[in-house]
Protein backbone atom coordinates (compact mmCIF):
# COMPACT_ATOMS: atom_id res chain seq x y z
CA UNK A 1 0.00 0.00 0.00
CA UNK A 2 1.47 3.44 -0.92
CA UNK A 3 0.43 6.70 0.23
CA UNK A 4 0.42 9.53 -3.04
CA UNK A 5 -1.36 11.92 -4.19
CA UNK A 6 -1.21 15.54 -2.37
CA UNK A 7 1.36 14.37 0.44
CA UNK A 8 3.76 13.18 -2.88
CA UNK A 9 3.22 16.51 -5.04
CA UNK A 10 3.99 18.23 -1.20
CA UNK A 11 7.57 16.51 -1.04
CA UNK A 12 8.43 16.91 -4.71
CA UNK A 13 7.54 20.86 -5.24
CA UNK A 14 10.33 22.34 -4.02
CA UNK A 15 12.41 19.94 -5.60
CA UNK A 16 10.90 20.78 -8.92
CA UNK A 17 10.87 24.02 -8.60
CA UNK A 18 13.74 24.84 -7.79
CA UNK A 19 15.85 22.46 -10.46
CA UNK A 20 12.87 24.03 -12.93
CA UNK A 21 14.40 27.62 -11.89
CA UNK A 22 18.42 26.73 -12.30
CA UNK A 23 18.32 24.00 -14.75
CA UNK A 24 15.48 23.55 -16.87
CA UNK A 25 14.61 27.00 -17.70
CA UNK A 26 17.91 28.80 -18.31
CA UNK A 27 18.44 25.40 -20.23
CA UNK A 28 16.10 26.38 -22.69
CA UNK A 29 16.33 30.18 -22.12
CA UNK A 30 20.47 29.94 -23.26
CA UNK A 31 18.77 28.00 -26.47
CA UNK A 32 17.18 30.80 -27.47
CA UNK A 33 19.46 33.43 -26.50
CA UNK A 34 22.26 31.98 -28.56
CA UNK A 35 20.18 32.68 -31.57
CA UNK A 36 20.37 36.60 -30.81
CA UNK A 37 22.81 39.50 -30.96
CA UNK A 38 25.32 40.34 -27.73
CA UNK A 39 22.59 41.96 -25.90
CA UNK A 40 19.85 39.96 -26.28
CA UNK A 41 17.74 41.98 -28.50
CA UNK A 42 17.67 41.35 -32.00
CA UNK A 43 17.52 37.83 -33.76
CA UNK A 44 20.37 37.09 -35.45
CA UNK A 45 19.54 33.27 -36.51
CA UNK A 46 22.94 31.58 -36.95
CA UNK A 47 25.24 33.87 -36.99
CA UNK A 48 26.48 33.18 -33.55
CA UNK A 49 27.25 29.90 -34.44
CA UNK A 50 28.95 30.80 -37.61
CA UNK A 51 31.58 33.36 -36.13
CA UNK A 52 32.61 30.66 -33.39
CA UNK A 53 32.49 27.82 -35.52
CA UNK A 54 35.28 30.06 -37.84
CA UNK A 55 36.82 31.75 -35.60
CA UNK A 56 40.34 30.50 -34.74
CA UNK A 57 40.88 31.15 -31.44
CA UNK A 58 37.04 28.95 -31.03
CA UNK A 59 38.80 26.47 -33.08
CA UNK A 60 41.89 26.54 -30.76
CA UNK A 61 39.70 25.42 -28.37
CA UNK A 62 37.62 22.37 -29.83
CA UNK A 63 41.16 21.36 -30.56
CA UNK A 64 42.46 21.35 -26.99
CA UNK A 65 38.88 20.02 -25.68
CA UNK A 66 39.50 16.70 -28.12
CA UNK A 67 42.93 16.96 -26.93
CA UNK A 68 41.42 16.54 -23.64
CA UNK A 69 38.65 14.49 -23.89
CA UNK A 70 41.25 11.52 -25.38
CA UNK A 71 44.42 11.83 -23.16
CA UNK A 72 42.38 12.75 -19.84
CA UNK A 73 39.89 9.99 -20.66
CA UNK A 74 42.34 7.33 -21.23
CA UNK A 75 44.54 8.78 -18.92
CA UNK A 76 42.05 8.16 -15.83
CA UNK A 77 40.34 5.15 -16.84
CA UNK A 78 44.12 3.86 -17.48
CA UNK A 79 46.02 4.66 -14.91
CA UNK A 80 42.71 4.13 -12.34
CA UNK A 81 42.47 0.64 -13.52
CA UNK A 82 46.23 -0.02 -13.18
CA UNK A 83 46.04 1.27 -9.58
CA UNK A 84 43.21 -0.76 -8.67
CA UNK A 85 44.87 -3.94 -9.83
CA UNK A 86 47.88 -2.97 -8.25
CA UNK A 87 46.49 -1.98 -5.07
CA UNK A 88 45.04 -4.52 -4.64
CA UNK A 89 47.85 -6.94 -3.67
CA UNK A 90 49.88 -4.49 -1.39
CA UNK A 91 50.28 -4.91 2.18
CA UNK A 92 48.73 -0.78 2.73
CA UNK A 93 46.28 -0.99 0.32
CA UNK A 94 44.37 1.38 2.21
CA UNK A 95 46.92 4.36 3.00
CA UNK A 96 47.56 3.87 -0.37
CA UNK A 97 44.24 4.46 -1.77
CA UNK A 98 43.84 7.59 0.17
CA UNK A 99 46.65 8.79 -0.78
CA UNK A 100 45.87 8.57 -4.67
CA UNK A 101 42.42 9.68 -3.76
CA UNK A 102 43.48 12.79 -1.83
CA UNK A 103 43.59 15.50 -4.48
CA UNK A 104 39.65 14.84 -5.27
CA UNK A 105 39.27 16.51 -2.18
CA UNK A 106 41.99 19.56 -3.30
CA UNK A 107 40.02 22.39 -5.22
CA UNK A 108 40.74 22.62 -8.96
CA UNK A 109 42.35 26.02 -7.79
CA UNK A 110 44.39 24.47 -5.07
CA UNK A 111 45.46 21.83 -7.63
CA UNK A 112 45.98 24.78 -10.37
CA UNK A 113 48.67 26.84 -7.84
CA UNK A 114 50.66 23.36 -6.53
CA UNK A 115 51.50 22.45 -10.36
CA UNK A 116 51.87 25.86 -11.17
CA UNK A 117 54.75 25.46 -8.69
CA UNK A 118 55.81 22.37 -9.80
CA UNK A 119 55.99 23.66 -13.44
CA UNK A 120 57.82 26.88 -12.43
CA UNK A 121 60.59 27.78 -14.41
CA UNK A 122 64.31 29.11 -13.79
CA UNK A 123 66.55 29.64 -16.71
CA UNK A 124 69.05 26.97 -16.96
CA UNK A 125 72.31 27.01 -14.83
CA UNK A 126 70.30 28.58 -11.64
CA UNK A 127 68.84 25.99 -9.04
CA UNK A 128 65.61 24.79 -10.60
CA UNK A 129 62.37 25.03 -7.88
CA UNK A 130 60.20 23.56 -9.72
CA UNK A 131 59.90 19.91 -9.38
CA UNK A 132 59.75 18.86 -12.73
CA UNK A 133 62.35 20.80 -13.82
CA UNK A 134 64.84 19.84 -11.59
CA UNK A 135 63.94 16.44 -13.00
CA UNK A 136 64.95 17.70 -16.41
CA UNK A 137 68.11 18.88 -15.06
CA UNK A 138 69.34 15.67 -13.17
CA UNK A 139 68.52 13.77 -16.72
CA UNK A 140 70.29 16.30 -18.20
CA UNK A 141 67.36 18.05 -20.21
CA UNK A 142 67.25 21.92 -19.95
CA UNK A 143 64.47 22.86 -18.02
CA UNK A 144 61.32 23.58 -19.81
CA UNK A 145 58.67 25.64 -19.98
CA UNK A 146 56.28 24.25 -19.34
CA UNK A 147 52.89 25.99 -19.74
CA UNK A 148 54.39 28.01 -22.53
CA UNK A 149 55.29 25.55 -25.44
CA UNK A 150 53.01 24.94 -27.72
CA UNK A 151 50.81 23.45 -29.19
CA UNK A 152 51.17 19.82 -27.33
CA UNK A 153 53.62 20.30 -24.22
CA UNK A 154 51.34 23.12 -22.48
CA UNK A 155 48.06 20.98 -22.66
CA UNK A 156 50.06 17.72 -21.91
CA UNK A 157 50.64 19.88 -18.63
CA UNK A 158 47.33 21.08 -18.18
CA UNK A 159 46.18 17.78 -18.83
CA UNK A 160 48.04 16.45 -16.67
CA UNK A 161 46.68 18.19 -13.84
CA UNK A 162 43.39 16.85 -14.35
CA UNK A 163 44.50 13.21 -14.49
CA UNK A 164 45.85 13.90 -11.55
CA UNK A 165 43.41 15.25 -9.97
CA UNK A 166 40.73 12.16 -11.11
CA UNK A 167 42.74 8.91 -11.40
CA UNK A 168 41.44 8.58 -7.65
CA UNK A 169 38.13 8.60 -8.25
CA UNK A 170 38.27 5.97 -11.39
CA UNK A 171 40.70 4.17 -9.25
CA UNK A 172 38.27 3.66 -6.65
CA UNK A 173 34.83 2.88 -8.67
CA UNK A 174 37.50 0.47 -11.01
CA UNK A 175 38.44 -1.27 -7.77
CA UNK A 176 34.96 -1.93 -6.17
CA UNK A 177 34.00 -3.81 -9.41
CA UNK A 178 37.72 -5.56 -9.57
CA UNK A 179 37.12 -6.40 -6.16
CA UNK A 180 33.62 -8.12 -6.87
CA UNK A 181 34.77 -10.98 -9.27
CA UNK A 182 34.72 -13.97 -8.15
CA UNK A 183 38.03 -14.80 -7.32
CA UNK A 184 37.48 -18.65 -8.32
CA UNK A 185 36.86 -17.64 -12.20
CA UNK A 186 40.72 -15.91 -11.49
CA UNK A 187 41.98 -19.06 -9.93
CA UNK A 188 40.54 -21.37 -12.31
CA UNK A 189 41.84 -19.41 -15.23
CA UNK A 190 45.48 -19.67 -13.32
CA UNK A 191 45.28 -23.33 -12.73
CA UNK A 192 44.18 -23.88 -16.66
CA UNK A 193 48.03 -21.84 -17.12
CA UNK A 194 47.01 -18.42 -18.32
CA UNK A 195 49.46 -15.67 -17.36
CA UNK A 196 48.62 -12.76 -15.10
CA UNK A 197 48.50 -10.68 -18.74
CA UNK A 198 45.83 -12.83 -20.17
CA UNK A 199 43.84 -13.19 -17.29
CA UNK A 200 43.68 -9.48 -17.23
CA UNK A 201 42.86 -9.23 -20.39
CA UNK A 202 40.26 -11.83 -21.20
CA UNK A 203 38.69 -12.05 -17.86
CA UNK A 204 39.16 -9.15 -15.36
CA UNK A 205 38.45 -6.70 -17.90
CA UNK A 206 35.18 -8.16 -19.70
CA UNK A 207 33.47 -8.90 -16.04
CA UNK A 208 34.16 -5.12 -15.02
CA UNK A 209 33.67 -3.89 -18.63
CA UNK A 210 30.24 -1.94 -17.78
CA UNK A 211 32.02 -0.23 -14.84
CA UNK A 212 34.54 1.07 -17.17
CA UNK A 213 31.77 2.07 -19.16
CA UNK A 214 30.69 4.13 -16.91
CA UNK A 215 34.03 5.71 -16.08
CA UNK A 216 34.83 6.57 -18.70
CA UNK A 217 31.06 8.04 -19.19
CA UNK A 218 31.87 10.69 -16.03
CA UNK A 219 35.20 11.57 -16.97
CA UNK A 220 33.97 12.64 -20.63
CA UNK A 221 31.36 14.67 -18.95
CA UNK A 222 33.91 16.19 -16.60
CA UNK A 223 36.50 17.18 -19.74
CA UNK A 224 33.67 18.46 -21.39
CA UNK A 225 33.34 20.93 -18.75
CA UNK A 226 36.98 21.52 -17.70
CA UNK A 227 37.22 24.99 -16.56
CA UNK A 228 38.92 25.34 -13.37
CA UNK A 229 42.64 23.91 -13.75
CA UNK A 230 42.74 26.12 -17.50
CA UNK A 231 41.55 29.53 -16.23
CA UNK A 232 43.95 29.61 -13.08
CA UNK A 233 46.99 27.94 -15.17
CA UNK A 234 47.13 29.91 -18.11
CA UNK A 235 43.73 31.49 -18.82
CA UNK A 236 43.48 30.11 -22.35
CA UNK A 237 47.02 31.42 -23.32
CA UNK A 238 49.52 30.06 -25.45
CA UNK A 239 47.64 28.18 -27.45
CA UNK A 240 45.91 26.49 -24.37
CA UNK A 241 42.10 27.58 -24.65
CA UNK A 242 39.20 25.21 -23.76
CA UNK A 243 35.33 25.98 -24.27
CA UNK A 244 33.93 26.69 -21.03
CA UNK A 245 36.98 29.16 -20.37
CA UNK A 246 35.98 30.98 -23.95
CA UNK A 247 32.74 30.80 -22.89
CA UNK A 248 33.46 32.89 -19.46
CA UNK A 249 35.51 35.47 -21.39
CA UNK A 250 32.68 36.03 -23.86
CA UNK A 251 30.47 36.94 -21.66
CA UNK A 252 32.40 38.81 -18.76
CA UNK A 253 35.41 40.22 -21.12
CA UNK A 254 33.64 40.74 -24.02
CA UNK A 255 29.78 40.95 -22.98
CA UNK A 256 28.60 39.22 -25.59
CA UNK A 257 25.80 37.04 -24.22
CA UNK A 258 24.65 35.80 -27.96
CA UNK A 259 27.50 33.81 -28.20
CA UNK A 260 28.18 33.18 -24.88
CA UNK A 261 25.14 31.13 -25.09
CA UNK A 262 26.01 29.76 -28.43
CA UNK A 263 29.10 28.08 -26.87
CA UNK A 264 26.60 26.80 -23.72
CA UNK A 265 24.56 24.87 -26.47
CA UNK A 266 27.53 23.70 -28.25
CA UNK A 267 28.81 22.32 -24.92
CA UNK A 268 25.52 20.80 -24.77
CA UNK A 269 25.26 19.26 -27.33
CA UNK A 270 28.71 17.46 -27.52
CA UNK A 271 27.08 15.88 -23.95
CA UNK A 272 23.35 14.71 -25.23
CA UNK A 273 24.47 11.82 -26.79
CA UNK A 274 26.27 10.98 -23.73
CA UNK A 275 23.03 11.56 -21.88
CA UNK A 276 20.80 9.75 -23.99
CA UNK A 277 23.04 6.26 -23.90
CA UNK A 278 23.01 7.14 -19.64
CA UNK A 279 19.33 7.12 -19.29
CA UNK A 280 18.89 3.84 -21.63
CA UNK A 281 20.96 2.29 -19.60
CA UNK A 282 19.54 3.86 -16.39
CA UNK A 283 15.76 2.54 -17.87
CA UNK A 284 17.53 -1.03 -18.29
CA UNK A 285 18.75 -0.87 -15.00
CA UNK A 286 15.35 0.13 -13.83
CA UNK A 287 13.76 -2.65 -15.84
CA UNK A 288 15.61 -5.41 -13.96
CA UNK A 289 15.60 -4.13 -10.34
CA UNK B 1 53.42 5.29 -7.07
CA UNK B 2 50.93 6.56 -4.14
CA UNK B 3 54.35 8.18 -3.14
CA UNK B 4 54.70 10.48 -6.51
CA UNK B 5 50.82 11.05 -6.33
CA UNK B 6 51.56 13.09 -3.00
CA UNK B 7 54.74 14.55 -4.20
CA UNK B 8 53.21 17.90 -5.06
CA UNK B 9 51.37 18.22 -2.43
CA UNK B 10 54.16 17.93 -0.41
CA UNK B 11 56.36 20.29 -1.95
CA UNK B 12 53.03 22.57 -1.60
CA UNK B 13 53.45 22.33 2.26
CA UNK B 14 57.09 22.47 2.76
CA UNK B 15 57.10 25.66 0.52
CA UNK B 16 54.39 27.26 2.55
CA UNK B 17 56.75 26.85 5.51
CA UNK B 18 60.10 28.13 4.43
CA UNK B 19 61.44 31.81 4.09
CA UNK B 20 60.48 33.63 1.08
CA UNK B 21 63.85 33.95 -0.19
CA UNK B 22 64.76 30.39 0.08
CA UNK B 23 61.36 29.40 -1.43
CA UNK B 24 62.62 31.78 -4.19
CA UNK B 25 66.09 30.53 -4.30
CA UNK B 26 66.20 26.73 -4.10
CA UNK B 27 63.72 24.05 -4.57
CA UNK B 28 61.82 22.68 -1.44
CA UNK B 29 63.59 19.22 -1.46
CA UNK B 30 66.69 20.94 -0.05
CA UNK B 31 65.03 21.48 3.08
CA UNK B 32 65.28 17.46 3.56
CA UNK B 33 69.02 17.62 3.77
CA UNK B 34 68.92 19.41 7.20
CA UNK B 35 65.08 18.91 8.36
CA UNK B 36 66.01 20.13 11.76
CA UNK B 37 67.65 23.15 11.15
CA UNK B 38 64.89 25.52 12.18
CA UNK B 39 66.05 28.74 11.15
CA UNK B 40 64.86 27.29 7.40
CA UNK B 41 61.21 26.86 8.50
CA UNK B 42 58.95 30.06 9.47
CA UNK B 43 54.82 31.09 10.01
CA UNK B 44 55.48 34.08 8.35
CA UNK B 45 53.94 33.32 4.91
CA UNK B 46 50.78 32.34 6.80
CA UNK B 47 50.43 35.55 8.94
CA UNK B 48 51.03 37.51 5.96
CA UNK B 49 48.17 36.00 3.37
CA UNK B 50 46.43 35.86 6.57
CA UNK B 51 46.75 39.35 7.36
CA UNK B 52 47.73 41.51 4.78
CA UNK B 53 45.90 39.65 1.48
CA UNK B 54 42.12 39.44 3.52
CA UNK B 55 42.52 35.37 3.51
CA UNK B 56 40.64 35.40 7.08
CA UNK B 57 37.75 36.57 5.49
CA UNK B 58 37.79 34.61 2.32
CA UNK B 59 37.91 31.69 4.77
CA UNK B 60 35.15 32.95 6.62
CA UNK B 61 33.31 33.86 3.72
CA UNK B 62 33.62 30.00 2.55
CA UNK B 63 31.94 28.71 5.48
CA UNK B 64 28.88 30.89 4.77
CA UNK B 65 28.49 29.89 1.53
CA UNK B 66 29.14 25.97 2.01
CA UNK B 67 27.28 25.43 5.25
CA UNK B 68 23.21 26.72 4.02
CA UNK B 69 24.52 25.49 0.79
CA UNK B 70 25.26 21.74 1.64
CA UNK B 71 22.15 21.44 4.34
CA UNK B 72 19.60 23.28 2.37
CA UNK B 73 19.99 20.77 -1.06
CA UNK B 74 20.54 17.84 1.08
CA UNK B 75 17.01 18.12 2.77
CA UNK B 76 14.83 19.11 -0.28
CA UNK B 77 16.75 16.34 -1.74
CA UNK B 78 15.64 13.50 0.56
CA UNK B 79 11.98 14.97 0.72
CA UNK B 80 11.69 14.51 -3.45
CA UNK B 81 13.96 11.31 -3.32
CA UNK B 82 11.21 9.62 -0.52
CA UNK B 83 8.40 10.50 -2.91
CA UNK B 84 10.24 9.46 -5.57
CA UNK B 85 10.98 5.65 -3.53
CA UNK B 86 7.82 5.37 -1.68
CA UNK B 87 4.72 7.79 -2.58
CA UNK B 88 2.71 7.37 -5.50
CA UNK B 89 1.84 9.86 -7.85
CA UNK B 90 1.15 10.10 -11.83
CA UNK B 91 4.31 10.47 -13.63
CA UNK B 92 6.43 9.02 -11.00
CA UNK B 93 9.18 7.37 -13.11
CA UNK B 94 9.21 10.00 -15.80
CA UNK B 95 9.75 12.87 -13.30
CA UNK B 96 12.77 11.18 -12.01
CA UNK B 97 14.27 10.46 -15.41
CA UNK B 98 13.89 14.32 -16.16
CA UNK B 99 15.50 14.88 -12.75
CA UNK B 100 18.48 12.59 -13.13
CA UNK B 101 18.97 13.95 -17.22
CA UNK B 102 19.84 17.30 -15.69
CA UNK B 103 22.85 15.64 -13.62
CA UNK B 104 24.84 16.28 -17.13
CA UNK B 105 23.51 19.42 -18.12
CA UNK B 106 26.46 21.76 -18.34
CA UNK B 107 26.13 24.58 -15.44
CA UNK B 108 27.26 26.86 -18.67
CA UNK B 109 24.07 26.41 -19.92
CA UNK B 110 22.22 27.99 -16.79
CA UNK B 111 24.21 31.33 -16.24
CA UNK B 112 23.46 33.58 -18.89
CA UNK B 113 19.49 33.67 -17.89
CA UNK B 114 19.85 33.36 -14.53
CA UNK B 115 22.43 35.83 -13.46
CA UNK B 116 19.98 38.33 -16.04
CA UNK B 117 17.26 37.31 -13.64
CA UNK B 118 19.62 38.02 -10.56
CA UNK B 119 20.98 41.47 -11.67
CA UNK B 120 17.31 42.77 -12.46
CA UNK B 121 16.31 41.24 -8.44
CA UNK B 122 19.49 41.73 -6.66
CA UNK B 123 20.49 38.32 -5.53
CA UNK B 124 23.51 39.15 -7.87
CA UNK B 125 26.70 39.08 -5.22
CA UNK B 126 24.25 37.90 -2.71
CA UNK B 127 25.13 34.92 -0.30
CA UNK B 128 21.11 33.87 -0.58
CA UNK B 129 21.48 34.04 -4.75
CA UNK B 130 24.56 31.38 -4.20
CA UNK B 131 22.76 29.26 -1.61
CA UNK B 132 19.94 28.77 -3.42
CA UNK B 133 22.14 28.30 -7.22
CA UNK B 134 24.29 25.91 -5.24
CA UNK B 135 20.81 23.96 -4.35
CA UNK B 136 19.55 23.80 -7.44
CA UNK B 137 22.69 22.94 -9.24
CA UNK B 138 23.40 20.17 -6.40
CA UNK B 139 19.98 18.72 -6.48
CA UNK B 140 19.85 16.29 -9.27
CA UNK B 141 22.87 14.47 -7.93
CA UNK B 142 21.33 14.62 -4.22
CA UNK B 143 17.73 13.16 -5.42
CA UNK B 144 19.40 10.58 -6.94
CA UNK B 145 21.57 9.29 -4.29
CA UNK B 146 19.12 9.29 -2.09
CA UNK B 147 15.93 7.77 -4.08
CA UNK B 148 18.82 4.71 -4.53
CA UNK B 149 19.38 4.76 -0.60
CA UNK B 150 15.64 5.23 0.52
CA UNK B 151 14.58 2.56 -2.55
CA UNK B 152 17.17 0.10 -0.83
CA UNK B 153 14.91 0.33 2.46
CA UNK B 154 12.45 -2.35 3.68
CA UNK B 155 9.14 -1.64 1.87
CA UNK B 156 7.01 -3.28 4.74
CA UNK B 157 8.41 -0.99 6.98
CA UNK B 158 6.39 1.83 5.19
CA UNK B 159 3.46 -0.40 5.11
CA UNK B 160 3.39 -1.58 8.70
CA UNK B 161 3.94 2.70 9.50
CA UNK B 162 1.05 3.49 7.44
CA UNK B 163 -1.38 0.74 9.02
CA UNK B 164 -0.73 2.13 12.50
CA UNK B 165 -1.78 5.47 10.95
CA UNK B 166 1.48 7.59 10.26
CA UNK B 167 1.25 9.91 7.67
CA UNK B 168 3.99 10.32 4.83
CA UNK B 169 5.73 12.91 6.49
CA UNK B 170 6.34 11.11 10.06
CA UNK B 171 7.47 7.92 8.19
CA UNK B 172 9.67 10.21 6.31
CA UNK B 173 11.38 12.58 9.42
CA UNK B 174 10.98 8.97 12.07
CA UNK B 175 12.08 6.36 10.05
CA UNK B 176 13.39 7.03 6.66
CA UNK B 177 15.65 9.87 7.56
CA UNK B 178 17.19 8.27 10.63
CA UNK B 179 18.11 5.17 8.87
CA UNK B 180 19.43 6.52 6.10
CA UNK B 181 22.58 8.27 8.18
CA UNK B 182 25.50 6.52 5.92
CA UNK B 183 23.91 7.90 2.80
CA UNK B 184 23.55 11.36 4.29
CA UNK B 185 27.17 11.77 5.94
CA UNK B 186 28.31 10.79 2.12
CA UNK B 187 26.32 13.32 0.16
CA UNK B 188 26.97 15.48 2.73
CA UNK B 189 30.68 15.20 2.38
CA UNK B 190 29.98 15.59 -1.64
CA UNK B 191 28.26 18.81 -1.06
CA UNK B 192 30.08 20.12 1.52
CA UNK B 193 33.64 19.64 -0.84
CA UNK B 194 31.84 20.60 -4.30
CA UNK B 195 30.76 23.91 -2.59
CA UNK B 196 33.72 24.51 -0.93
CA UNK B 197 36.28 23.99 -4.01
CA UNK B 198 33.57 25.37 -6.49
CA UNK B 199 35.24 28.15 -8.54
CA UNK B 200 32.52 28.82 -11.41
CA UNK B 201 29.59 29.74 -9.83
CA UNK B 202 30.94 31.73 -7.07
CA UNK B 203 32.92 33.62 -10.04
CA UNK B 204 29.36 33.89 -12.01
CA UNK B 205 27.14 35.06 -9.42
CA UNK B 206 29.66 37.10 -6.88
CA UNK B 207 31.50 38.84 -9.29
CA UNK B 208 35.41 39.02 -8.14
CA UNK B 209 34.55 40.80 -5.07
CA UNK B 210 36.57 40.48 -2.16
CA UNK B 211 33.73 41.16 0.66
CA UNK B 212 31.79 38.37 -0.37
CA UNK B 213 35.10 35.68 -2.38
CA UNK B 214 35.50 32.19 -1.21
CA UNK B 215 38.64 31.47 -0.92
CA UNK B 216 38.82 29.44 -4.29
CA UNK B 217 38.07 33.13 -5.79
CA UNK B 218 40.72 34.99 -3.60
CA UNK B 219 43.54 32.68 -4.33
CA UNK B 220 42.85 32.58 -8.54
CA UNK B 221 43.26 36.35 -7.82
CA UNK B 222 46.27 35.79 -6.18
CA UNK B 223 47.46 33.51 -8.80
CA UNK B 224 46.65 36.55 -11.21
CA UNK B 225 48.90 39.07 -9.39
CA UNK B 226 51.26 37.64 -7.37
CA UNK B 227 51.91 35.02 -10.43
CA UNK B 228 55.76 34.19 -8.79
CA UNK B 229 55.65 34.80 -5.46
CA UNK B 230 55.32 31.40 -4.37
CA UNK B 231 55.80 32.01 -0.71
CA UNK B 232 52.40 33.73 -0.57
CA UNK B 233 50.76 31.44 -3.12
CA UNK B 234 51.62 28.36 -1.33
CA UNK B 235 50.46 29.33 2.05
CA UNK B 236 47.12 30.55 0.38
CA UNK B 237 46.34 27.30 -1.59
CA UNK B 238 47.29 25.55 1.31
CA UNK B 239 45.44 27.50 3.69
CA UNK B 240 42.53 26.52 1.05
CA UNK B 241 42.91 22.82 0.98
CA UNK B 242 42.56 22.87 5.25
CA UNK B 243 39.22 21.87 5.57
CA UNK B 244 38.72 19.97 2.77
CA UNK B 245 41.49 17.38 3.07
CA UNK B 246 40.75 17.70 6.79
CA UNK B 247 36.98 16.46 6.23
CA UNK B 248 38.61 13.69 3.47
CA UNK B 249 40.91 12.61 6.22
CA UNK B 250 38.13 11.95 9.24
CA UNK B 251 35.36 10.95 6.75
CA UNK B 252 36.85 9.04 4.18
CA UNK B 253 34.83 5.68 4.34
CA UNK B 254 31.69 7.97 3.47
CA UNK B 255 33.06 9.57 1.03
CA UNK B 256 34.51 6.16 -0.68
CA UNK B 257 30.83 4.92 0.25
CA UNK B 258 29.12 7.90 -1.41
CA UNK B 259 31.31 7.87 -4.99
CA UNK B 260 30.26 3.83 -4.87
CA UNK B 261 26.54 4.27 -4.48
CA UNK B 262 26.44 7.40 -7.22
CA UNK B 263 28.77 5.86 -9.67
CA UNK B 264 28.70 2.13 -9.69
CA UNK B 265 24.80 1.81 -8.99
CA UNK B 266 24.31 4.50 -12.08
Amino acid sequence: MRRGGAWAWGFVAPALLLIGFYLAYPTVQTIYLSFMDRRSEHFVGLSNYVRLLTSTAMLTAFRNNLLWLVVFTAGTVGLGLLMAVLTDRVRYEAAAKALIFLPMAISFVGAGVIWKFMYAYQPPGVPQIGLANQVMVMLGQQPRGWLVERPWVNNLALIAVGVWIWTGFAMVVLSAAYKAIPKELLEAARVDGATEWQVFWRISLPVIQSTVAVVATTMIINVLKVFDIVYVMTNGNFGTEVMANRMYKEMFEYQDFGRASAIAVILFLAIVPIMLANIRRFRRQEATR
Amino acid sequence: MALAWVLPTLGLLVSSLRPAPDVARTGWWTVFANPFDLTRWTLANYRHVLGQQGLAQAFLNSFIITVPATVLPILVASFAAFAFAWLDFPGRSWLFLVVVGFLVVPLQMTFVPILKIYSETGLAGTFVGIWLAHTGYGLPFAVYLMRNFFGSLPGELFESAYIDGASPLSAFFRLALPMSTPALASLAIFQFLWVWNDLLVALIYLGGGARTGPLTLKLSSLVGSYGQEWHVLTAAAFISMLVPVALFFALQRYFVRGILAGAVKG
